[in-house]
């Protein structure tokens, strides 16, 4: 599980996609996004999903990884498309099911042919000419590491938390673990906050 | 980062954030997302589940305020969307951005924003946050995170607002809740870290 | 390097009032290695707190290297590294060499320097295989050794440590205290450890927020011990 929070969906792999760098990359996310959205269309829904299924196959996405996504998926797809298809009719029910599986595996793709770090370095980038605004892209990415540092540790901690609520015999009390579970992360927070500041970071 | 002079006197300018409430800013995004991974109750409707992320996102604001708790939801969205798996449903990527339930998502630092500054506003005043006052703060967040997903949802599926509304009624009952628990949890954390609610 | 508390003070508001955490001390600290020993909430911590401007007196003065902590906080944090007692907090990025490459970002200017630089920094700690493993997989003994080998990746001239041995097992509290004893840095030690504390030049014993007594390693630990277990 923490393995999983620190790699994402990244697969490795050596495909057009996964050298292609990560600006245009997003940028043809953003772009074929906004036109599923926007056009409305059912034949043109049936090509925009053929051409992210193309695009997926040309990235070797897992098949498991898609099917993964689309399970996510499966019950929003069914209740939508059946109250479509009532207040809509059947064309609009089917374009708007395949919008939604498009947009799902094209997300998909970028997140799985593009490492973290590689996105979290463009982010940063694109952040720089919001320096005059007083954001401090250096201090965004401390933040980045600072968080996805904790995530195993504080997923640990739920957990732990909630194990000795049940050991009290507290488990059915969501309080009884939620209140020391929060005063631990924000003790640890403050703990932290020290190490950084002796480690120089807030001069 | 400019190298200060050491025989400089003190009136260096101050930073908005110092290390701490950096840490907290990181430290609530990370514990957001635990909340969204943790629990997760699918409950019928638009294939939304009930999940403990609303809570996060709540306590993210009533706990460290305006500023710092916009700053943390923003974080948690940004991990989301560098394809870590943090929303609820161990999603993550940029498709829940634009996906049918995206107007709940943006809402989030609003919500959180919101809560926050009615919390500090209330504290600030009185010098105390109870948890009656707490729940209060935290309502208008949970009415604008819902009115935001329906005008989300009317938008993707293009249906009448009362069928958006439809989906989304389901979870007022559950988000209620989860307010209350957050202003009982709240109030205890600021008992705990008097220092959280008077920052500067 | 000489450490010099001036009359330094540190209280604290409470809802009830005031509590004087550290009474107003005056010292000069040149020793290689002092220890510093004292009960839970005595006030040791608060003391080493000082050293590097993460407390600053309420009143007085703390100099190091005639630097005042208060008015030059960055420039004495360069020369005085810190060690805390939980690594897990202190271990603030994803990755071994991440967290280590966080301390060079000042010295080293370029990447891919800094990436060679932390990779033999770990490796003199025996972390080499470590480099990419995320810190939370660390046991609790290679968590400590990581924090210390990201702060003397800076090369500061004193290391303050506050119990740095407290929450590990008896083999990695060993490692870990006589790597700092046998440190070229000046060493300021706050520990539980009496074996340890023996083991330094110089030892304060810290009760009920002041310096009880100062002097000689044996008699300061044989002071403390019969403070504790009374007459």
């Amino acid at each position: 599980m923490s393995q999983l929070l620190l790699v994402g969906t990244y697969r490795p792999g050596q495909t057009v996609l996964h050298r292609l760098p990560v600006g245009p990359k997003v940028a043809l996310l953003a772009v074929f996004s906004l036109v599923v959205v926007l056009v409305r269309s059912l034949p043109a829904s049936g090509v925009c999903l053929a051409l992210v299924l193309v695009t997926a196959l040309v990235g070797r996405v897992p098949l498991g990884a898609v099917l993964r996504a689309l399970r996510g998926l499966a019950v929003l797809l069914v209740v939508v498309s059946a109250v479509q298809w009532w207040v809509n009719g059947l064309a609009r029910a089917a374009e708007t099911t395949l919008d939604l599986v498009a947009l799902a595996v094209a997300a998909l793709v970028l997140t799985t042919t593009t490492p973290v770090n590689a996105l979290l370095d463009a982010l940063i980038r694109w952040l720089r000419p919001l320096r005059r605004l007083g954001v401090d892209p250096e201090r965004v990415a401390l933040a980045f590491s600072l968080a996805i540092a904790a995530l195993p540790a504080t997923l640990a901690l739920a957990l732990e938390t909630r194990d000795a609520a049940r050991a009290r015999g507290l488990g059915r009390h969501p309080r009884a673990y939620l209140t020391p579970f929060v005063v631990r992360v924000v003790a640890r927070a403050h703990d932290t906050g020290d190490a950084l500041h002796a480690r120089g970071l807030g001069d | 980062m400019t190298m200060t002079d050491p025989t400089a006197p003190v009136a260096a300018p101050r930073r908005r954030l110092t290390t701490t409430d950096l840490a907290l800013v990181a430290a609530f995004a990370a514990l957001i997302a635990a909340c969204a991974l943790v629990g997760g109750v699918p409950v019928g409707g638009a294939g939304v589940e009930i999940t403990l992320q609303t809570f996060g996102i709540l306590l993210a604001g009533c706990v460290l305020g305006p500023t710092r708790g916009f700053l943390a939801v923003l974080l948690y969205l940004g991990l989301g969307a560098i394809g870590l798996p943090v929303f609820s449903g161990r999603e993550g990527g940029l498709g829940t951005f634009t996906g049918p339930t995206l107007g709940y998502l943006w809402s989030f630092p609003l919500v959180a924003g919101l809560a926050g500054l009615l919390v500090s506003r209330v504290a600030g005043r009185t010098r105390k946050s109870r948890a009656f006052w707490v729940f209060w703060c935290a309502v208008p967040g949970v009415v604008v995170n819902h009115l935001l997903g329906i005008v989300g949802m009317k938008y993707w599926y293009d249906v009448p607002w009362t069928v958006a509304w439809g989906y989304d009624a389901p979870f007022w009952a559950g988000d209620v809740l989860k307010a209350a628990l957050v202003a009982l949890v709240a109030a205890e954390v600021h008992r705990a870290f008097p220092q959280l609610l008077h920052r500067r | 390097m000489r450490i010099e508390l001036d009359g330094a003070s540190v209280v604290v508001p409470t809802p009830e009032g005031e509590r004087v955490v550290l009474a107003p001390t005056t010292l000069a600290l040149t020793e290689q290695r002092i220890g510093v020993v004292g009960a839970n909430g005595s006030g040791k911590s608060t003391l080493a707190r000082l050293l590097n401007g993460l407390v600053t007196p309420t009143s007085g003065r703390v100099l190091v290297d005639g630097l005042d902590v208060a008015r030059a906080g960055g420039a004495v944090r360069r020369r005085v590294g810190f060690c805390f007692t939980d690594p897990s907090a202190q271990l603030v990025m994803p990755t071994c060499v991440e967290d280590v490459e966080l301390s060079l970002r000042r010295s080293v200017r370029d990447a891919r320097s800094r990436r060679s630089r932390a990779l033999e920094v770990l490796a003199q700690h025996g972390l080499a295989d470590h480099a990419d493993t995320s810190v939370h997989a660390l046991s609790g003994g290679q968590k400590q050794l990581l924090a210390l080998a990201g702060v003397l990746a800076t090369a500061p001239d004193v290391l303050v440590a506050d119990e740095p041995t407290t929450l590990l097992d008896l083999a990695n509290a060993r490692r870990v205290g006589d790597l700092l004893l046998s440190l070229p840095q000046q060493l300021v030690l706050v520990t539980h450890d009496l074996d340890l504390a023996r083991r330094c030049d110089r030892v304060l014993v810290v009760l009920d927020g002041a310096v009880a007594y100062d002097g000689a390693p044996d008699a300061a630990v044989d002071h403390y011990v019969a403070a504790v277990t009374g007459p």
